[in-house]
C-alpha cells in the first residue's frame, strides 16, 4: 500500500493471477482421480454416521483450497441423547 | 507428410474458428496445400467466416456415412487454390461424429493435403474430442481471462491423455495463441499479461492476435483475417504464427506495445 493507492484503482490482473494459480494447482491434482479434500468429507461423514445418529442438517463442512494447504472443517452437533449405535 | 492441427480451446467464444481460418489461408498462402475441417456438427459457422456459405452441398457427416465421397464435400476457396474447406453438417446432432468415420476421413485426407486443420466445438465432449484425436499439433486458443485460462488448462490435459498420440505414449505438440490481446490494458495491470498466462499453461507461445475490429470487420466480408487485409496487426499475428507452425523461427513482438514516451504520455488519455 501506497500513498499512491488512494489516487489509482487497485489492478484486477494479479488478482486475476492469483486465483488461477491456486484454481488449477487443485484441479491439475484432481483430475483422474476423485478430489482429495472431497473425498475425506464423505469418508468421515461415513464414519461418524457409524456410530452417531446425526442429522445432515446438523453437520457444517467448510471447505477451503488454499495455495499451500488446503482446510477441511466439519462442525457437527451431536445431541445430548443422541442414540449410540451398538458397535 | 501431412500434419495435422487442432485448433481448440474448452470455452467459446475465444476465437476458435477465426484463427482456423486465418492460420489456414496463411499456411495455404505458402503454397502448401491446406483443408480446414469443421467439427462442430449442428452449429458450423468456419464456412461463413471463409465466405462459402453458399456452395456447401454436402458435409462432413455425410462423408462419414457414405453419402458422398470426400471430393465432391469438399470446397477449393475462390481466392487461393490451395485452400480447401471440409463443412460439418448443419442439420445432424454430435452424436453422427463416429470415431471410425472421423478417423477414415482423416486418413483419406492425409492422403492429398500437406496441412488438415480441425476445428474444435466449444466443449470437452465428443466433438471436441473427436476433433483433437488424430492431431499432431495442438492450437490452444486463450484469452488472457480467467475462464478461458482455466478451460485451456482443462483441454491441455485432455490432450494429454484422450489423443491418439498420448494413447500411444506419444505426445501432441501443444501452442498457445494468445487472442483478443489488449496491451494498453495489460500495461495497466487490468489484463492478464502475455507471461502470466505463459507461466499458467506452461506450455510454448505460438502468437498473440491483438483485439482488433479487423477481426470483426473480415468475417462481415467472409474473409479469413489474413486475406481480408493482409497489413492488418491481427492478419500479421496470425501470418508469424503460421510460420512458426510450418517451423520457422519468427521474433515475437507483443502488438501494440512498440509505444514511445509520446505515445505513452499521449496514448493514455485515448485509452
Amino acid at each position: 500500500m501506497s500513498i499512491f493507492s488512494f489516487f489509482t484503482k487497485q489492478t484486477s490482473a494479479p488478482t486475476a493471477r492469483e486465483r488461477l494459480q491456486v484454481l488449477l494447482a487443485h484441479e491439475r491434482a484432481s483430475v483422474g482421480h476423485s478430489d482429495l479434500v472431497a473425498q475425506l468429507r464423505e469418508e468421515i461423514l461415513a464414519v461418524i454416521a457409524k456410530h452417531v445418529q446425526v442429522d445432515r442438517d446438523k453437520v457444517n463442512v467448510k471447505m477451503d483450497r488454499g495455495e499451500q494447504v488446503s482446510t477441511l472443517e466439519v462442525d457437527i452437533e451431536i445431541p445430548i441423547d443422541a442414540s449410540v449405535r451398538a458397535a | 507428410m501431412a500434419k495435422v492441427i487442432v485448433v481448440t480451446s474448452g470455452k467459446g467464444g475465444v476465437g476458435k474458428t477465426t484463427s482456423t481460418a486465418a492460420l489456414g489461408a496463411a499456411l495455404a498462402q505458402r503454397n502448401e496445400k491446406t483443408v480446414v475441417v469443421d467439427f462442430d456438427v449442428g452449429l458450423r459457422n468456419l464456412d461463413l467466416v471463409m465466405g462459402a456459405e453458399r456452395r456447401v452441398v454436402y458435409d462432413l457427416v455425410n462423408v462419414i456415412q457414405g453419402d458422398a465421397k470426400l471430393p465432391q464435400a469438399l470446397i477449393r476457396d475462390k481466392r487461393l487454390e490451395t485452400l480447401f474447406l471440409l463443412p460439418a453438417s448443419q442439420t445432424r446432432d454430435k452424436d453422427s461424429l463416429t470415431p471410425e468415420g472421423v478417423e477414415k476421413v482423416m486418413a483419406e485426407l492425409k492422403k492429398h493435403f500437406d496441412w488438415i486443420i480441425c476445428d474444435s466445438p466449444a466443449g470437452i465432449e465428443r466433438g471436441a474430442t473427436l476433433a483433437m484425436r488424430h492431431a499432431d499439433v495442438a492450437v490452444i486458443v486463450t484469452n488472457p481471462e480467467v475462464s478461458s485460462v482455466r478451460d485451456s488448462d482443462r483441454i491441455i490435459g485432455l490432450l494429454d491423455s484422450k489423443t491418439e498420440r498420448a494413447e500411444r505414449g506419444d505426445r501432441v505438440e501443444k501452442h498457445l495463441l494468445l487472442t483478443r490481446y489488449d496491451a494498453a490494458r495489460a500495461e495497466r495491470g487490468d489484463m492478464l499479461k502475455v507471461d502470466d498466462v505463459l507461466e499458467i499453461l506452461s506450455i510454448p507461445l505460438l502468437g498473440i492476435v491483438p483485439e482488433s475490429t479487423d477481426v470483426l470487420r473480415a468475417s462481415n466480408l467472409g474473409a479469413p483475417v489474413t486475406l481480408a487485409d493482409n497489413r492488418s496487426a491481427p492478419a500479421l499475428a496470425y501470418l508469424d504464427a503460421a510460420r512458426r507452425l510450418a517451423g520457422e523461427t519468427v521474433s515475437m513482438t507483443i502488438p501494440g506495445e512498440k509505444r514511445g514516451l509520446f505515445g505513452k504520455i499521449f496514448g493514455r488519455r485515448a485509452a
